[in-house]
């Protein structure tokens, strides 16, 4: 019945603070010996291991620089781990950034299909689903024009219908509940319980406790890179908010 | 809203755990060809945005550099063959442009493909995708723009004698091949390190300044040949764009002219094998290069 959908295990990252930006001061540090630090580093991720079963929907929540981005970027795949192993079960799509891959100087239309293609769908899944994409953004009348002409709302709008149409077996969302409008926001919402319901393994990373504590069942708090409590989403809310 | 979600039921077939992140390098390009293509079609479209000429600006301006040439080397410098100047080539147009072409796809793919990487840093921080489609794509996309150039280059020639065969074609083909695995390749190579050391994109500059001298594109390869010598003019056949350029030449140029005219000897036995070869090495360093580089892209850039 537990089947996992992700297994982290033991991951560390180090990320280095880097000063120098060109070869030559590289080089002038090689031939001095390699004296002194050329880069700082810090642990992003420290230690962390982390099962989620298949369905589970999980809230990352911690201050900022806590590491809930960067986890979610190892989960996509986006960073390799230092250390330690992490693997997925079927599709994982991210939410990372609203837009991340949407053109300005392209059509709604365009950028539909580019986005979906990005997200890894297939044309003939963006062909099929594009009705219901457009439909879900609302913007119809719109959809030929650039989106650079688009309000930044009818440009979070399109990008989220995108993405939640991707129908990934693994949901990554990185902050971005906080889309548009009041009722578009309640429609995001129920969008995602949608998922959640239909038994998508949902990651979400947000600083909204209210919508966390509606969507997500489980909760985990980071702290400066480490994983410190993995309870109810409630349990973990009511630590942070004291 | 979406059709076909399935119960709250595990799925019976369940997919086997993977690990992200880790790619197959160009084989994923192959298998994401359908992006690949929407990244090729959009570069084309957001190339020339606002421009009236629009894409003819890509061959505005290389014509405008064959004039120059032209009149600079083939007219001023006498490379051009005419009643009063018998040592000149004859047909230098044709020599000169399709040289000019070639080298300018391989200017502007790698140009284009060392920059890739940075240029859409947004999306390879944000999202996983095989991030070889980047300069995969630039390639492609001067290949677009290179192909009408051909066809000019074809249709002149044709309109001075050319009867084209079929070796003669697949010669051109060839010529081409060599010079795109050669672009995707360094491409490859100086986009991933470009992300490290921004230094990279200047040196290609630098490179493709070179380029356009460093193969017998302007001038005739007898007189490299003359000056160096046999042996330093192995060295210098070495480089897969002399070859490719002078397999240009026996394409297009040579069967214009009276084909008294001495080509490379060896060329096609010897000269165009060893460069497909080095062009392949280049592909597979440069790849490997990629791969090796690739993982840390997202917290480089």
């Amino acid at each position: 019945m537990t089947t996992n959908s992700i297994e982290i295990c033991g991951i560390s990252k180090k990320f280095v603070l880097r000063h120098t930006r060109s070869l030559k001061e590289a080089f002038v540090w090689i031939m001095k010996g390699r004296k002194g630090d050329l880069s700082k580093k810090f642990y992003a991720l420290n230690d962390i291991t982390l099962d989620v079963a298949m369905g589970e929907s999980v809230a990352l929540l911690g201050l900022n620089g806590s590491g809930k981005s960067t986890l979610l970027k190892h989960i996509s795949g986006v960073m390799l781990p230092d250390t330690g192993t992490v693997s997925t079960r079927g599709r994982v799509a991210g939410l990372i950034e609203v837009g991340a891959g949407f053109h300005p100087d392209l059509s709604g239309r365009d950028n539909v299909y580019l986005n979906g293609a990005i997200l890894g769908m297939s044309k003939e899944q963006i062909d099929a689903a594009f009705d219901s994409i457009v439909a879900f953004s609302e913007i119809e009348e719109f959809i030929d024009t650039e989106v650079k002409f688009y309000s930044s709302g009818m440009y979070l709008r399109l990008a989220f219908s995108v993405a939640v149409h991707t129908d990934p077996d693994v949901f990554l969302i990185d902050e971005i509940l906080a889309v548009g409008d009041e009722p578009f926001q309640k429609k995001c919402l129920a969008k995602i319980k949608e998922l959640h319901a239909a038994g998508k393994t949902l990651i979400v990373v947000s600083h909204d406790l209210d919508v966390v504590a509606k969507v997500c069942d489980r909760g985990i708090l980071m702290e400066s890179g480490h994983a410190v409590m993995d309870a109810p989403v409630d349990e973990v809310i009511a630590r942070l908010r004291s | 809203m979406t059709t076909g979600i399935g119960g709250n039921s595990a799925p019976s077939t369940v997919p086997p755990l993977t690990a992200p992140g880790h790619g197959n390098g160009l084989l994923d390009v192959f298998r994401s060809r359908y992006l690949l293509n929407l990244l090729v079609q959009k570069e084309l479209k957001v190339r020339y945005r606002g421009s009236v000429l629009g894409i003819l600006w890509s061959y505005v301006k290389p014509g405008m550099q064959f004039v120059v040439f032209y009149i600079a080397l083939g007219v001023f410098l006498g490379l051009e063959q005419s009643p009063t100047n018998r040592s000149g080539m004859p047909n230098y147009a044709i020599y000169l442009f399709s040289g000019i072409a070639l080298i300018n796809f391989f200017t502007e793919a790698l140009g284009n493909a060392a920059r890739s990487v940075v240029g859409n840093s947004g999306l390879i921080q944000k999202i996983y995708l095989p991030r070889q489609l980047f300069p995969v794509a630039s390639v492609w996309v001067s290949a677009v723009h290179f192909l009408p150039q051909v066809v000019i280059l074809a249709f002149v020639c044709l309109l001075n004698g050319w009867h084209p065969t079929i070796s003669q074609v697949a010669v051109a083909v060839a010529a081409f091949i060599m010079v795109a695995l050669l672009a995707t390749g360094l491409g490859l190579f100086f986009g991933a390190v470009n992300v490290y050391f921004r230094d990279a994109e200047n040196f290609v500059d630098m490179l493709l300044l070179v380029a356009t001298w460093a193969s017998p594109v302007l001038y005739s390869w007898e007189m490299v040949h003359n000056k160096l010598g046999p042996a330093w003019f192995a060295v210098y056949q070495v480089n897969p764009l002399s070859v490719a350029v002078e397999a240009f030449h026996l394409a297009f140029w040579y069967p214009t002219t009276a084909e008294t005219v001495a080509m490379v000897p060896n060329l096609l036995s010897v000269w165009a094998p060893v460069g497909m070869a080095i062009s392949l090495l280049v592909l597979f360093l440069g790849q490997m290069v990629f791969r090796r580089l690739e993982g840390r892209f997202a917290q480089e850039l």
